[in-house]
């Protein structure tokens, strides 16, 4: 069972959209990542505020022809994926402010 | 503009890169003269520079073998260091400090770090590659070490104006991006003409039977391109500066990949 329901890109990360492609690259250790088309609309969706499960709703789902729980699914792993690399936070509340209740990978 | 003189002042020699002047100060009149012949041709005749450094050489041995080269920013000053030298930066104050052996290798890579951090700041950066101008336009060949840097400079034809066959040096004056002749070289063993002009295009090198050049666009141009970016600094700011310079590079500059067999008729294909 997941333990957080909002999503927000890190500030210490660099990343510019190319195409459908979302480039990403970590400030702490310069890796670089590409994201695919669905990961880059999650991506650019992932303001803090928004909970995943309307992002995956209404930028997911309504853009995709996919079964709702399996973009829930699959958003799930990606936005799970990107927060072990630092990438995104994770949060129950909102992350409008800095040291709001979150998980980021070390 | 390049066409300068060599000429060494007091105790102090003026080494103009990109032509960005750096005064050396040394008391070791020998160790001088090494640098006036290793930097022959972006040697200064003027005696203004935009930055001084101090240069100290250490007995052999005093230093350590280590061969990683942290570059850290602390209160106000740039610390560079790796087991031949140590070295700090005031970008404020212009001046700055090296301890080093008495090798010449040493006062090059501390060069390449001052040279990429102030690009940094002005859109341009180092970039592991050859380069060479052709009828009036730069082309860059980069790759790692043993994709063939050194060999598309020896094949070069005469009528090419050879850069550097390892580090080039990418500036942006205007919005346009331009390469410029740099002293640093590889298996060469010479010193790039003190020339530039503007960038054609950026070759991705492979080796391979025959000669061929792809288009690469979006992520992996990018990709490509970062790889062989020379970059130090792990301050997030500069991370984004350099990721950001080269999203743009790749959005304004053609980026291929130049597959080729090790003979001339691959410059056929340069135009």
């Amino acid at each position: 069972m997941k333990n957080y329901r909002y999503v927000a890109r890190s500030k210490s990360i660099a990343a510019r959209a190319l195409g459908d492609e979302t480039m990403v690259m970590s400030a702490s250790d310069s890796t670089l990542f590409t994201l695919n088309e669905v990961a880059s609309v999650i991506w650019a969706a992932a303001d803090g505020v928004t909970p995943l499960d309307e992002i995956v709703a209404k930028k997911i789902c309504a853009q995709y022809d996919i079964a709702p729980e399996v973009a829930m699914k699959d958003a799930e792993a990606i936005v799970e994926g990107l927060a072990d690399h630092g990438l995104l936070l994770l949060s129950d509340q909102p992350l409008t402010e800095p040291g709001s209740s979150r998980r980021e990978a070390p | 503009m390049p066409g300068v003189t060599a000429v060494m002042q007091g105790s102090s020699v003026v080494v103009a890169i990109g032509g960005l002047p750096i005064r050396l100060r040394c008391d070791d009149p020998d160790f001088l003269r090494s640098i006036e012949e290793r930097y022959a041709g972006y040697v200064s005749s003027s005696q203004s520079a935009r930055f001084d450094f101090e240069i100290e050489l250490a007995p052999a041995g005093t230093l350590s073998r280590d061969e990683d080269v942290r570059v850290t920013w602390d209160s106000g000053r740039w610390l560079m260091e790796r087991g031949d030298f140590r070295a700090e930066w005031n970008p404020s104050t212009a001046r700055g400090r090296i301890q080093q052996t008495l090798n010449p290798y040493s006062l090059d890579s501390v060069l390449r770090i001052v040279h990429t951090l102030l690009l940094a700041r002005e859109g341009g950066f180092l970039l592991h590659a050859s380069s060479a101008i052709r009828n009036g336009r730069a082309f860059l060949f980069s790759g790692v070490s043993g994709a063939g840097k050194t060999t598309m400079a020896r094949l070069a034809p005469p009528d090419a104006a050879l850069l550097t066959d390892e580090i080039s040096y990418v500036t942006r004056q205007e919005g346009r991006y331009a390469a410029v002749g740099t002293p640093f070289f590889g298996e060469l063993a010479r010193a790039g003409e003190n020339l530039q002009a503007p960038i054609e295009a950026l070759y991705l090198l492979a080796k391979g039977p025959e000669n061929k050049i792809e288009p690469i666009t979006g992520t992996d141009a990018v990709c490509g391109l970062l790889g062989n970016i020379l970059f130090f600094a792990r301050d997030p700011e500069f991370v984004n500066l350099v990721f950001n310079t080269a999203c743009d590079f790749a959005a304004r500059i053609p980026v291929r990949r130049l597959t080729f067999a090790p003979d001339t008729s691959v410059w056929e294909l340069i135009v």
